[in-house]
């Protein structure tokens, strides 16, 4: 039998302004059977979502085929018509793209939504495919599946709309599925459910599929064949095991690096005890905050309630926790651009003002923030020398040649060549934007280095790096790092003590050898074992546990009383941890586990 | 931990893509090369109008040049003449010289209306950043104020601000019109300021220190002062065909200074007898604004067409 797919010698340019073409794809060839996943992978940039558009007969607004064919059963798609392309789009080849919040229209129902494509199609009738819609949400293991329909996007949580876009563009029964990168934005908890609803259900209906990722481990679990771009090009091609088990080309081998090892006792990197001192560099007491008016210390809506958190000089403190557990809000109140509620920040012992503009400038100088997304918050209308120059001017009072000295400075601390000086941000990559981002934090030479999820929105090869250098400026600087994600091989790879994160509590906190290593608070033991190992048939063993049966993509709910994990943990016990709030258990070496279980029950 | 460390310390060839776009640049069309030809036209006029003027806007042209030669004729008819020799584009209901009164008017005309636009900027932005940056009461305040004022038709507003004010002059004009639009930028320049007050590197600038004064103008206007210029010059448009409407009603310039409006508006009763005196001065209006209009345009595409989704408001 022929393949379902064929791509043959595609070749995709770019025209610019000038009428130049700039070839994007440059000869790639490869086929997707019947009932076979193949994943695309690479960076960005290197033509992955090009050359799977093009399965639809489809190009980027600006991009153009130059050259090759994509032929569906046999039929060229390039060369299709408008009225041939109606009837392949989400008839034949279905999309379905990053983020599904984005996708979804917040003002009709799921069932509207899920059933649209194929009732205009012709596919089938309205009432056929609500009985399709609903048959899908069974087997994507969605809650509720005769009501689901009923309801609006925003009543259910964001692992499950990225299902619900997977019943969308199955409900049709597509003969091919192209996947756009469906899990990066999604929490690991997320994930697995998620891949593992994509992957049952795709054996299910036997339908092909395309997967664009640029994350090797979740390629691992899902993908027969898997084609490595680079630039364009085609750099590695071949089943899963043999690419992931044996990589014969280099890029691979550098992609299969910039993956993170799974999180184990024993990563984090040592501290030199000669940095301590009396004083943690920074200290939380008893932290509540939150957002909304403040009554009688309360906020409207509490994040974060009776956090402790204590950074010692030179060390580095990772918090981890899915989105929304109050992560980048710790980060907020100690930054000072969230007042506490109730509790106090001190730094070296003493204590700062809770808002900004109440604390003295030297003060500010010490405590840094990294924002997120360096995308946003350089601003495009300055140079990068004054990007740089600003903090030092402002905190250190360097001026002229002095100035331009240390800005050169900077850029070769966080690798980056000295002529960037005179560049604008859109002038510059992700990562060296990212880097930007740190040097100017670094300009103020602080105390302490906030760093809020600073390589999630950078790709894996991309990321590894920034982390090498994070590294390398702890030893070289010695300063505090903060360092937040929700990636906990990330922080186990760099952090000296772990602080867990579960809807607003501290649930557990210690050295990272200490959280990684058993006696492990529930909600640990589940984040640790969603994440993604890079082998093969990782996700069908994983999906065996308990933890992950039990614990996996429920609505995290802050509550008043009682363990906020009740709902969703494995050994809850009734009656006790949904009634009384959980002691603080310390066990050796300052390792502190907030639960009702026993250490007796821990070490199980 | 070890092994990946050091493998990734190997450089292997493979840099990071680069995936920075090539810097924007306003591609000027076709449209808007004769736009900015016909732009820079009137500004020339503005400046040299009255020096190649051949007769004085004010000039009721005498009887005797327009008597032809050699024919016995004592009292020929001055107005509404037809473009000649003597009168290039003809003359005008009492007999003055259209294409000087044109050329005067240039002056009256743009001159007030691009003082007026800068007046209302001033008003407008300082007012629109102040409700951005400012407390929640100080934004509330000034944008009901603000509501209110455009509430008000504005050619009503003028009329009822001119009849107070008893005829007054130039000066006056301008500041009605100046405040008038101030409304329409203030709530521009609000949008725009608090899109971007809330971006990261503003709160980069505050996490540093930075005081509110430093904030608007190295990090605020820098980032809107490209969707200021679009703006600007569409107001300035609507400010000429409104100081046009104005002179038009006879509440405007007034006589005998010249002014396109109010050429229209004396020359409309030739229409009736052949004359196209009116559509002179009418052309002239049209040639700006629509010239403006379509630089405006290229600068809006170059900006990536979000503006004027957000300047119909």
């Amino acid at each position: 039998m022929s393949a379902l797919l064929e791509v043959d010698n595609l070749r995709i340019s770019a025209r610019n302004d000038d009428d130049d073409l700039t070839p994007i794809v440059k000869g790639v060839s490869f086929n997707v059977a019947r009932g076979e996943v193949v994943a695309l992978i690479g960076e960005s940039g290197s033509g992955k979502t090009t050359i799977a558009l093009s399965s639809l007969g489809y190009t980027k607004p600006g991009l153009e085929f130059v050259g090759g064919e994509v032929r569906l059963e046999g039929e060229d798609v390039i060369t299709m018509g408008a009225d041939q392309l109606r009837g392949l789009r989400g008839q034949r080849v279905a999309y379905l793209a990053q983020s599904a919040a984005a996708t979804f229209n917040p003002a009709l129902t799921i069932g509207e939504q899920v059933t649209e494509t194929c009732v205009l199609h012709g596919i089938l009738t309205q009432k056929q495919a609500d009985e399709r819609a609903e048959f899908l949400y069974r087997a994507l293991e969605l809650p509720d599946p005769d009501l689901l329909g009923k309801r609006y996007p925003h009543q259910v949580s964001g692992g499950q709309l990225q299902r619900l876009m997977a019943a969308t563009a199955l409900c049709g029964k597509p003969d091919l599925l192209v996947l756009d990168e469906p899990t990066t934005a999604l929490d690991v908890t997320t994930q697995i459910e998620v891949l593992k609803a994509f992957k049952s259900v795709i054996k299910q209906e036997g339908s092909a599929a395309i997967y664009v990722t640029h994350d090797l481990s979740v390629v691992a679990q899902i993908a027969d064949h898997i084609v490595v771009l680079y630039a364009g090009e085609t750099q590695e091609y071949g089943s899963a095991e043999q690419v992931v088990s044996h990589p014969g080309h280099d890029y691979t081998r550098r992609l299969m690096h910039a993956v993170r090892p799974p999180p184990a006792a024993g990563q984090g990197d040592e501290t030199s005890e000669g940095h301590h001192r009396m004083a943690p560099a920074l200290e939380v007491k008893d932290l509540v905050a939150g957002y909304g008016k403040v009554k009688d210390g309360k906020p409207a809506i509490t994040v974060l309630r009776d956090v402790n958190v204590s950074i010692e000089r030179g060390h580095s403190v990772g918090v981890i926790g899915e989105s929304g557990c109050g992560k980048s809000t710790l980060a907020r109140v100690m930054a000072g651009l969230l007042p506490a509620a109730q509790g106090e920040v001190l730094l070296d012992g003493e204590p700062l003002k809770p808002a900004l503009q109440q604390r003295s400038r030297s003060e500010l100088q010490k405590v840094q923030f990294v924002f997120q997304m360096a995308d946003t918050a350089l601003n495009p209308r300055q140079r990068i020398d004054h990007i740089l120059g600003r903090p030092l001017e402002f905190y250190l009072g360097l001026k002229g040649k002095e100035k331009r000295r240390r800005v050169g400075e900077l850029l070769e601390m966080v690798e980056l060549p000295q002529e960037f000086a005179g560049r604008y941000p859109e002038e510059l990559s992700g990562g060296q934007k990212q880097r930007v981002n740190l040097a100017r934090a670094l300009a103020a030479s602080p105390e302490v280095l906030l760093c809020d999820e600073v390589i999630s929105a950078l790709d894996s090869i991309v990321g590894a790096n920034v982390i090498e250098l994070l590294k390398k400026l702890r030893k070289q600087t010695g300063v505090s790092f903060v360092f937040i994600s929700h990636d906990l091989s990330t922080v186990a790879s760099f952090a000296d003590e772990i602080i867990v994160l579960y809807a607003g509590r501290v649930v557990e906190k210690g050295t990272t050898d200490a959280v990684l290593s058993p006696p492990y608070h529930p909600y640990t033991r589940l984040l640790i074992s969603s994440v993604p190992e890079l082998r093969v048939g990782w996700l069908e063993e994983t999906m065996q546990t308990q933890e992950a049966q039990a614990g996996i993509d429920r609505v995290v709910t802050l509550t008043d009383k009682g363990c906020p994990f009740f709902d969703r943990c494995p050994r809850a016990i009734k009656d006790t941890c949904d009634q009384e709030t959980p002691p603080v258990r310390m066990l050796s070496g300052g390792h502190a586990i907030e639960c009702h279980l026993g250490e007796a029950e821990f070490a199980q | 931990m070890s092994d990946h460390a050091n493998n990734s310390d190997k450089p292997l060839g493979f840099d990071e893509l680069p995936d920075a776009p090539p810097k924007r640049k306003i591609k000027l069309s076709w449209p808007g090369k004769i736009g900015i030809a016909i732009v820079l036209f009137w500004s020339v006029i503005v400046v040299i109008g009255p020096t190649i003027a051949p007769y004085h806007e004010a000039d009721i042209l005498d009887e005797v040049l327009f008597i032809v030669p050699g024919s016995d004729e004592m009292y020929p008819d001055t107005d509404f003449q037809p473009p000649s020799k003597i009168v290039y584009l003809g003359s005008d209901y009492i007999g003055r010289d259209l294409l000087s009164r044109i050329l005067y008017g240039a002056r009256t005309t743009i001159g007030i209306s691009v003082l007026a636009t800068l007046l209302a900027y001033l008003i407008g932005v300082t007012a629109g950043i102040a409700a951005a940056v400012g407390s929640r009461y100080l934004d509330m305040g000034l944008s009901r104020v603000n509501d209110a004022l455009l509430s008000i038709p504005s050619i009503m507003f003028a009329l009822v601000l001119i009849a107070a004010l008893d005829s007054p002059g130039l000066a006056w004009l301008i500041v009605i019109a100046g405040f008038i639009y101030a409304a329409s930028v203030f709530r521009i320049s609000r949008s725009l300021g608090q899109e971007v007050m809330v971006s990261d590197f503003v709160e980069a600038a505050r996490v540093r220190g930075e005081g509110l004064w430093w904030i608007i103008t190295r990090e605020i206007l820098p980032n809107i002062a490209m969707p200021l210029a679009t703006d600007f010059g569409l107001r300035f448009v609507w400010v000429i065909l409104f100081i046009s409407s104005l002179s038009f009603l006879g509440l405007g310039v007034q006589p005998p200074t010249s002014d396109w409006g109010s050429m229209v508006k004396e020359n409309l009763p030739g229409l009736v007898l052949g004359s196209y005196a009116c559509l002179m001065p009418a052309f002239a209006i049209a040639s700006l604004t629509i010239s403006v209009n379509m630089i405006v345009d290229d600068i809006s595409a170059a900006a990536g067409g979000k503006l004027a989704t957000k300047m119909i408001s």
